[in-house]
């Protein structure tokens, strides 16, 4: 599969490693060649370095052939704007995108995208743990929890 | 009419001045804390929220959904973007304005239903391009998703107009001239108008013919 990560933060580095070691073909986009690091001596994929917003660069990364793109910027609006070019200029099959805020993510979720919240995803899977619950699939976590749903 | 400012940087604070000078209920939403405080100081607290106008929280408490205009202008067009969507679509407010400071970045707003963009960029480029280029015809809008175009040009001595009525002239077929500025002052351009040398002429033009239009407009029989 060919898949591009913008974004070489923690979860963007690893999945950049876990996917290109599964024999996927990985593009990583990143602005700040320092992030760099986190991808460890040598590099797992094709690096390009630049915005992810600009889409010369995300033509570089290969966008007009990718089955895949995870959105991992740690920026919300970051992640949500290139997602959007994304699915509707490039018609790319598969999109997540990673979002810190879960009242974003909920309303964005309503709105088609794939948001992923890492906040529900601990939340739910530590509340689960503690309470001996067996773990349940990603969808029952990835939600706005109602408690918070006024807040 | 309620209007919220999403970004109280130098765009949101002249803008925000403004309209508070005219009357208007206004709200201005600014994250930083110093800056927020600039503005209170400037404008009056009344006129000013300390808060991240991208969060829906602070949105809520900001009142988006009496709003009847949000306008966002920070310097971030992924801030920008996220304001006006989540205005729209969350809130349902009526009517949504923002500032796009990459000119790239417009295709991705209209796409997504935010029809009403400006950008310093764009305009700036627009203008430049007017100064550089004597008769060449000057894009200065675009109409239904782009395609048709609003079209700005001089008449210069060797354009065929010149001398004849607008019935006469031959256009690129879906293309009409509108309005005419003739010494600064504009008037509509009816079948009688008669063209001179000089004149500054505004053309409806569809995207796909803009190049005849161009050879009609300034190249000699």
């Amino acid at each position: 599969m060919n898949v591009i990560i913008l974004g070489c933060g923690r979860s963007g580095a690893t999945i950049a490693v876990q996917l290109s070691s599964r024999g996927h073909n990985v593009t990583l986009v990143e602005r700040n060649p320092e992030s760099l690091r986190r991808l460890g001596r040598t590099y797992p994929c094709r690096i390009v370095i630049g915005d992810g917003l600009d889409e010369d660069i995300l033509k570089k990364a290969g966008i007009e052939s990718a089955d895949a793109f995870l959105a991992m910027t740690r920026g919300d609006n970051t992640n949500l704007m290139a997602a959007q070019i994304v699915q509707r200029k490039y018609k790319v099959a598969r999109i997540a995108v990673k979002v810190a805020d879960p009242m974003r993510a909920d309303a964005y979720r309503n709105l088609g995208l794939f948001c992923i919240n890492a906040s529900a995803l601990i939340a739910g899977m530590c509340r689960d743990w503690l309470q001996g619950v067996d773990y349940d699939t990603i969808d029952t976590y990835n939600v706005l929890a109602p408690e918070l749903q006024e807040a | 009419m309620y209007l919220v400012l999403v970004g109280g940087g130098h765009v949101g604070l002249q803008l925000a001045k403004r309209l508070v000078a005219r009357g208007h209920e206004l709200l201005v939403l600014e994250k930083d804390s110093r800056q927020a405080q600039r503005l209170s100081n400037i404008l009056g607290e009344e006129y000013v929220m300390h808060g991240d106008g991208c969060e829906l929280h602070t949105q809520k408490s900001a009142g988006f959904n009496r709003a009847d205009v949000v306008v966002a202008v920070t310097g971030e067009d992924e801030d920008n973007l996220v304001v006006c969507q989540l205005a729209k679509e969350v809130w349902n407010v009526e009517r949504v304005l923002s500032r796009v400071n990459d000119p790239d970045h417009e295709e991705i707003f209209r796409e997504i239903g935010i029809d009403h963009t400006v950008s310093a960029t764009g305009i700036i480029f627009t203008l430049l391009e007017q100064q550089l280029q004597g008769d060449e015809i000057v894009p200065v809008g675009a109409l239904h998703k782009g395609e048709v175009e609003v079209v700005e040009s001089v008449l210069t001595h060797r354009s065929p107009l010149v001398g004849r009525r607008a019935s006469e002239v031959n256009l690129p077929p879906g293309t009409s001239i509108v309005y005419l500025v003739r010494d600064g002052v504009g008037t509509a351009v009816t079948g009688e108008t008669e063209f001179r040398a000089g004149d500054v002429v505004v053309t409806l033009v569809p995207t796909t013919r803009a190049e005849d239009l161009r050879t009609a407009l300034t190249t000699p029989h």
